[in-house]
């Protein structure tokens, strides 16, 4: 199954949006073991993975940062620069090499707010991702593979 | 189908967990039909108990369990060395229908030991899905099952693990297994999805199939209530008008996700 690769949010806009979206994007690439962002840092871009794999990390003090979600190819990196005070919720580094399309948030942000329609179209999208990922939280707090299936009957 | 216990010897013990450990097992007089991937024995630990289990390889006059020591039963199975005997009735129920995957696009989604009863079906979808992927959810890098099974699925099928919890040598992914959809390709409305694991877990993928275009009529659960008899007359694996060990354990998702929604059932 490695024909396209599938693109959530691309393939949720309009090909007009698709294209302006688009044509706000840098193509990168990142090698493995790239620190991409920390924590509390500026959220000022976010990116769409093309392929490969991004950890996301929290800070504990006098601890390797424990990895608590990884995020691979057709999916999006960094939902923190569509809300103030746009810092980064948590960090990530490259697991492997990445390709992406990385965004500049500002210019975004400027295009969602001189094209409403695309904006809402964005904002919805990163709001199912962020919904997604606090049910993907929940079910984790859950436990299911645990021998007892995630607690007492 | 038998409905008495027919004595089976264990060949080889392997552990594939700190709690997880497959049983191969051949006929020890009377053999069994053979077992279609996806259908279960009862299988009995004697002077202990019986517990249902589902097929974890079909071999060429062998049948391999993969048990985990959950109760009493269960770690009873988990102790037994080989040429020590245990008891099997079926194969009952319903088995993976593979034949609705013939030349189609298939998804294989396995949480936790729900890659055990998955894994008789990859074994037969190799080289006749058009595309497959296995993809399998675990609680931590330990508790992966056949590891080594699935680096050689790897070279002819895509193959995706996540863990709830990683250690820090980890290096894959890490999240619930239905992150893992949006990494494959499929013909969604082609596709069939084959999805085993806790039910909360297949509750989720085959709603989140069904948002990425999968129609529930091409997914099937591998469901668990807790079956006795094997037989459809004992009543007490019953999921609303169907009796899991005779209509199951699979059951197509159009059958069973309204099942699933209803409290107490």
């Amino acid at each position: 199954m490695t024909e396209r690769q599938p693109q959530p949010l691309l393939d949720g806009l309009s090909a007009p949006h698709r294209a302006r979206l688009l044509g706000l994007a840098d193509d990168r690439e990142f090698p493995a073991d790239m620190r991409l962002f920390d924590e509390g840092g500026s959220a000022n871009r976010f990116w769409l993975l093309r392929s490969g794999e991004v950890a996301l990390d929290l800070h504990v003090p006098g601890r390797r940062p424990p990895v608590v979600e990884t995020v691979g190819a057709g999916q999006l990196l960094g939902w923190s620069w569509l809300f103030p005070p746009y810092h980064w919720h948590l960090g990530a580094r490259t697991l492997g090499p990445v390709s992406a399309w990385e965004f500049p948030a500002h210019r975004v942000r400027a295009l969602c707010e001189a094209e409403p329609e695309f904006g809402l179209r964005l904002a919805l999208h990163c709001a199912a991702v962020i919904a997604e990922r606090l049910q993907a939280a929940r079910l984790r707090l859950v436990d299911l593979y645990a021998p007892d299936g995630g607690g007492p009957p | 189908m038998s409905t008495v216990p027919v004595p089976y010897r264990v060949l080889s013990s392997r552990p594939e967990t700190p709690d997880c450990v497959s049983l191969t097992l051949a006929a020890d007089g009377a053999t069994l039909p053979a077992f279609a991937p996806g259908q279960f024995a009862m299988v009995y630990a004697f002077g202990v108990g019986e517990v249902p289990i589902s097929v974890s390889v079909v071999g060429d006059g062998t049948v391999t369990f993969t048990v985990r020591a959950v109760g009493a039963v269960s770690a009873a199975l988990c102790k037994l060395a080989p040429g020590e005997t245990l008891g099997l009735r079926g194969p009952f129920g319903s088995g993976w229908n593979l034949d609705a995957a013939d030349g189609s696009d298939v998804l294989v989604v396995a949480g936790g030991l729900g890659l055990a009863p998955l894994r008789p079906a990859v074994h037969r979808l190799l080289g006749r899905a058009a595309r497959l992927a296995v993809l399998v959810g675990t609680r931590t890098p330990a508790d992966l099952l056949f590891p080594g099974e699935l680096a050689g699925w790897r070279e002819q099928c895509r193959v995706e693990v996540t863990v709830d919890r990683p250690t820090p040598q980890w290096r894959g992914s890490v999240g619930v297994v239905t992150a893992l959809l949006d990494r494959v390709a499929v013909g969604a409305e082609t596709a069939t999805a084959l999805v085993c694991g806790p039910e909360v877990m297949m509750r989720h993928t085959a709603d989140a199939l069904h948002a990425r275009g999968v129609p529930p009529g091409r997914v099937q659960l591998s469901l668990e209530r807790n079956m006795r008899c094997g037989t459809g007359h004992c009543g007490h694996c019953q999921l609303g008008p169907l009796l899991l060990c005779r209509d199951g354990p699979v059951v197509d998702c159009a059958v069973s996700r309204q099942l699933l929604s209803v409290r107490e059932l």
